[in-house]
């Protein structure tokens, strides 16, 4: 096993790379849930910041183990999800696109102020978030198995998810909205149902990633990060749970294995971005594009 | 500071944001998609102009014409790379979205490496930046040349689009597209067009931004974006006169906010109203077509 490490950490691959890779899986997993049901939302990092601070504050200044830390962002992203979906999810494409933008932008500046406003409000100097600064010297208690663990189950529930008629209804809805609310498919309560559950592994996420990188602080939950995160799941595709994955995996390695690439990551997710969706826009992770290669290669060989 | 100087600041500034928000507008009432690589081309429109007038040391204005010239240019580019093939698959709108988010991530990031991240100055005559003397406000001499530049381009746009060919051709296209081909309109063309009229007023608004603060940045678009999508939602997605009102609303109400005191929820108030227009007017607050929201 440790050659198996040893080997991975020699091409740029560390423990470290792998843990950040594995947030980024629960971060596509969690936009490529709303894509799926065709509900285009840009909210997920704001979802992430809410959880990471959720969680850093339930374990840092309340003591409560990692476990808890996770139970409660989870719990308040999904909250807070829920409230936002009701109105939000009304708009469609390119209305929601925008407006979930706007919401990332509030939480930054709502998480920037937080400790200001409540200290206002309480008469009282209260530090929880940290303001501009965040949290720093959080313990890096994240392990691997625990990551792999949640996405193991997160999978789970997804492909389980998939085969229900939950499964069927977010793909009709994706087809056709209408359509779909004719053949007696309950719209809203499914669009708000997807975006909790979406909002929950993002928020998760963000509890994972604020006890990995030992500090969070507003800045680092901007709107680049929002599109990297749309980058995995572009690249991989969003036809099937595999997508994100591999999505995913292959944006955070390729800058580690090609170190000189690190510099130009951020042309590389945009060249990315642009060639996917002209040329694949099912992603690379389609199972009909391997069909088709499949079938070609065979073909050759006859 | 009286009201009257509080007007004046709001008025130049939401002429630079009007200015703006005009390209992304156009863009969106003749195709109906969303250009979010339009901020990138702004930046790039002051760097193009910085270039010129600092590195090549051309006088101000062929500078600025080399600027607003080259952000033209940019945005046929794009149209090339991220729209045109989209349109001809007749992708989803959203796939255009994020095909333009794609070469914004590029244009930053390429000037990120060219010009590195540390702000670029122009060298200025000092005798620009004082007041416009006998006034009964205090306004500088760029801030007077930016606001009557930024009204004479929205004037010069709207005579184009009124009262020209060109102009009757790229209405028709934006009320149907099918039909104005079939009246032999070149479409494809116009849209090109309307492309490289989007980068103009980009890389006009760009300049005249990087002159007004007299710093350029790569990152210079990403606050402007947003305020950009706040002023075309105020004014109806794709309504080119909500756009130009949208842009004074914004700055008005950044102003009324440092005014007040709430500097630091300025931004979050704005969002704010972004989001409840969505919801209540998705219309804008002057449309009076109805959109499909649903």
């Amino acid at each position: 096993m440790q050659i198996i490490w040893d080997f991975f950490a020699d091409i740029g691959l560390t423990q470290s790379v792998f843990q950040f890779m594995l947030v980024n899986i629960i971060l596509a997993l969690s936009i490529f849930i709303t894509l799926y049901a065709g509900i285009f939302s840009l909210a997920n990092i704001g979802f992430m910041a809410i959880g990471a601070y959720a969680g850093v504050i339930s374990t840092q200044t309340f003591g409560l183990p990692l476990w808890a830390g996770i139970l409660v962002g989870m719990i308040i992203t999904g909250t807070s999800a829920y409230f936002l979906g009701l109105p939000v999810l009304r708009l469609q494409d390119i209305y929601l696109a925008i407006a979930t933008i706007g919401f990332g932008e509030i939480v930054r500046i709502m998480i920037l102020n937080f400790d200001s406003l409540l200290s206002v409000i309480s008469g009282k100097t209260i530090i929880l978030t940290g303001n501009a600064l965040g949290i720093k010297g959080i313990p890096k208690i994240t392990q691997t198995w625990h990551l792999l663990v949640f996405i193991f189950l997160a999978l789970l529930i997804l492909h389980r998810l998939g085969n229900s008629r939950y499964g069927r209804a977010m793909r009709a809805l994706r087809d056709d909205e209408q359509i779909a609310s004719g053949m007696g498919i309950n719209i809203v309560k499914m669009k708000s149902a997807m975006f909790v559950l979406s909002a929950i592994l993002a928020g998760a996420a963000g509890v994972f990633s604020g006890h990995l990188t030992r500090i969070i602080s507003p800045g680092v939950f901007n709107f680049a990060r929002v599109v990297d995160t749309l980058a995995f799941a572009v690249l991989g595709g969003t036809t099937t749970w595999a997508g994100p994955v591999v999505g995913a995996a292959i944006l955070t390695a390729i800058p580690e294995l090609a170190r000189p690439l690190k510099a130009y990551n951020q042309i590389f997710n945009g060249i990315v971005l642009l060639l996917v969706i002209v040329y694949l826009p099912n992603g690379v992770a389609d199972p009909k594009l391997w069909g088709k290669i499949i079938r070609k290669i065979k073909q050759r060989k006859q | 500071m009286t009201f009257l100087q509080q007007t004046v600041n709001a008025l130049w500034l939401g002429s630079v944001y009007s200015l703006f928000a005009l390209g992304y507008a156009l863009v969106f009432s003749v195709l109906g998609v969303l250009n979010l690589a339009h901020s990138a081309v702004f930046m790039w429109g002051a760097y193009l102009g910085w270039l010129a007038a600092t590195q090549m040391n051309l006088p101000l204005p062929v500078a600025g014409l080399i600027a607003i010239l080259g952000a033209g240019l940019i945005g046929v580019l794009l149209d090339i790379i991220a729209f045109a093939p989209l349109r001809k698959r007749n992708a989803p709108r959203i796939s255009q979205l994020i095909s333009s988010l794609g070469v914004s991530l590029i244009l930053v990031k390429l000037a990120q490496i060219i010009f590195s991240a540390q702000p670029q100055f122009f060298t200025l005559n000092s005798s620009l930046s004082q007041s416009i003397p006998k006034l009964p406000f205090k306004i500088t001499v760029i801030q007077g040349t930016i606001f009557v530049i930024s009204i004479l381009s929205m004037i010069l746009l709207r005579l184009l689009i009124r009262h020209t060919r060109s102009g009757k051709a790229i209405r028709a296209i934006a009320m149907d597209s099918q039909t104005a081909a079939l009246f032999g309109v070149p479409v494809e063309s116009f849209y090109r067009f309307v492309f490289f009229l989007s980068g103009v007023l980009a890389g006009t608004a760009g300049l005249l931004y990087g002159l007004a603060f007299n710093n350029v940045l790569p990152f210079m678009g990403d606050s402007i974006a947003l305020k950009g999508l706040t002023v075309i939602v105020i004014g109806g997605l794709g309504n080119i006169e909500g756009a130009v009102i949208g842009g004074f609303v914004i700055a008005g109400l950044e102003i009324a906010s440092i005014a007040f005191g709430s500097s630091t929820y300025r931004d979050a108030i704005i969002f704010l109203l972004l989001i409840l227009v969505l919801l209540f007017r998705p219309q804008g607050l002057m449309g009076e077509k109805t959109v499909s929201r649903v």
